[in-house]
């Protein structure tokens, strides 16, 4: 039973759910660890090919585990490692925000939402530093990024879809120049 | 922006997460979901929806799904939660599935990589915006200005963990926060969000 291939990836996947503290980064040392080195699903290379692949495509970067899940025992493999790493901290989540839901108005609720309001709007512009760093192309970013900060600051109703093409365009655009 | 009267349906919640989830390259798609849930549709207010970020931010597990399950739960309580982040993580698990598929040819083809770096470029720049919006939102006095500073000093510029960051500075902002007798005009002025019955109780 313990040697089936699927209860193995809830096994080493659904506690990282609850250790990615401060986002997805902090799981990926040790999945990296246990899927290469203890369980050896995979080799390191392949790793970080499916981290960058999970990283360019739509969704959480943490889908990496979707892929693991996916070369270790096809799509039922993909569909576990995808709940095994997501359904821990959503639980956890939904019950926090169910609670606190309840309380709203009272005193103590207000007190804490504004308290920890400041620290929300700060890690959400450390994320975007963070992730400016990860993604290592450099000034282009942080321009590419002012820009759409200016164009959002002006318009605030211009769709994302435009910004992220806008983003796309500079890109390709500096590409092309080069 | 009021609650809105009738519940929404599941499935208006489940395409809103399906459309955000396909668009959501490089993680900074919380700004999309602001801009539908608050601005668009008036689902949640602005207060809420930044309450919401601050647990989904704080919470282990990822910022983008948590906050699906936090729009989920307000909007219509656990099966709420369920419609949104299966909405959210449908599309995007069968994309990266097909990307791994393909990728050596993905890979090879010219102009890739700085598209998709661009894109994560300017998803990041919505982040950034929806920051200023919850600091600028945030109630205006020094102690607020101070945490979201040591914060975003603490994580973005030392990368310290977030955990002790937290137990350190989360104690002493909520008790900044604290309603003093001299607040409690602003408390009163407060908008109507402390009015709406609490969510999610006939969910329960």
């Amino acid at each position: 039973m313990r040697d089936d291939p699927l209860i193995q990836l809830i096994l080493v996947i659904a506690p990282l759910s609850l250790l990615a503290i401060g986002g997805a980064s902090a799981i990926y040392a040790p999945l990296q660890q246990q899927t290469v080195d203890v369980h050896q699903w995979l080799t390191g290379r392949e790793f970080i090919e499916l981290f960058a692949i999970a990283r360019v495509t739509p969704g959480p970067g943490s889908m990496i585990t979707t892929l693991i899940g996916w070369k270790v025992a096809g799509w039922l493999g993909a569909l576990v490692a995808t709940l095994a790493l997501y359904i821990p901290c959503s639980v956890l989540c939904f019950a926090v925000a169910r609670t606190w839901n309840r309380y709203r108005g009272s005193k103590w609720h207000t007190a804490i939402e504004n308290g920890l309001r400041p620290i929300g709007a700060g890690l959400m512009i450390a994320g975007g530093v963070g992730m400016l760093r990860i993604e290592n192309s450099g000034w282009l970013a942080w321009i590419v990024a002012f820009i759409v900060l200016a164009i959002m600051t002006w318009r605030s109703m211009t769709h994302p879809m435009l910004l992220l093409a806008v983003g796309a365009g500079i890109f390709l655009a500096a590409r092309a120049v080069s | 922006m009021t609650t809105p009267a009738h519940p929404v349906s599941l499935f208006a919640l489940y395409r809103l997460c399906f459309v955000v989830g396909v668009f959501s390259f490089g993680g900074g798609i919380t700004a999309w979901f602001h801009r539908e849930v608050v601005k668009v549709r008036g689902w949640m207010t602005d207060d809420e929806f930044f309450s919401g970020y601050s647990l989904a931010a704080i919470l282990p597990g990822v910022n983008s799904t948590n906050m699906a399950v936090y729009v989920g739960q307000h909007l219509r309580g656990a099966i709420g939660s369920i419609t949104a982040l299966l909405g959210l993580l449908s599309a995007p698990f069968v994309i990266v599935i097909a990307a791994a598929a393909v990728y050596h040819h993905l890979a090879g083809l010219p102009g890739f990589a700085a598209v998709m770096g661009g894109i994560a470029a300017a998803a990041v720049g919505m982040l950034f915006r929806l920051g200023m919006m919850s600091a600028r939102n945030a109630h205006r006095h020094i102690p607020s200005a101070v945490a979201l500073a040591a914060t975003f000093f603490a994580i973005g510029i030392m990368q310290w963990p977030l955990l002790p960051v937290l137990l350190v500075l989360a104690p002493l902002s909520i008790a900044a926060s604290w309603p003093r007798k001299t607040d409690e005009k602003t408390a009163e002025a407060k908008p109507a969000d402390e009015k709406s019955p609490p969510e999610g109780s006939g969910n329960a």
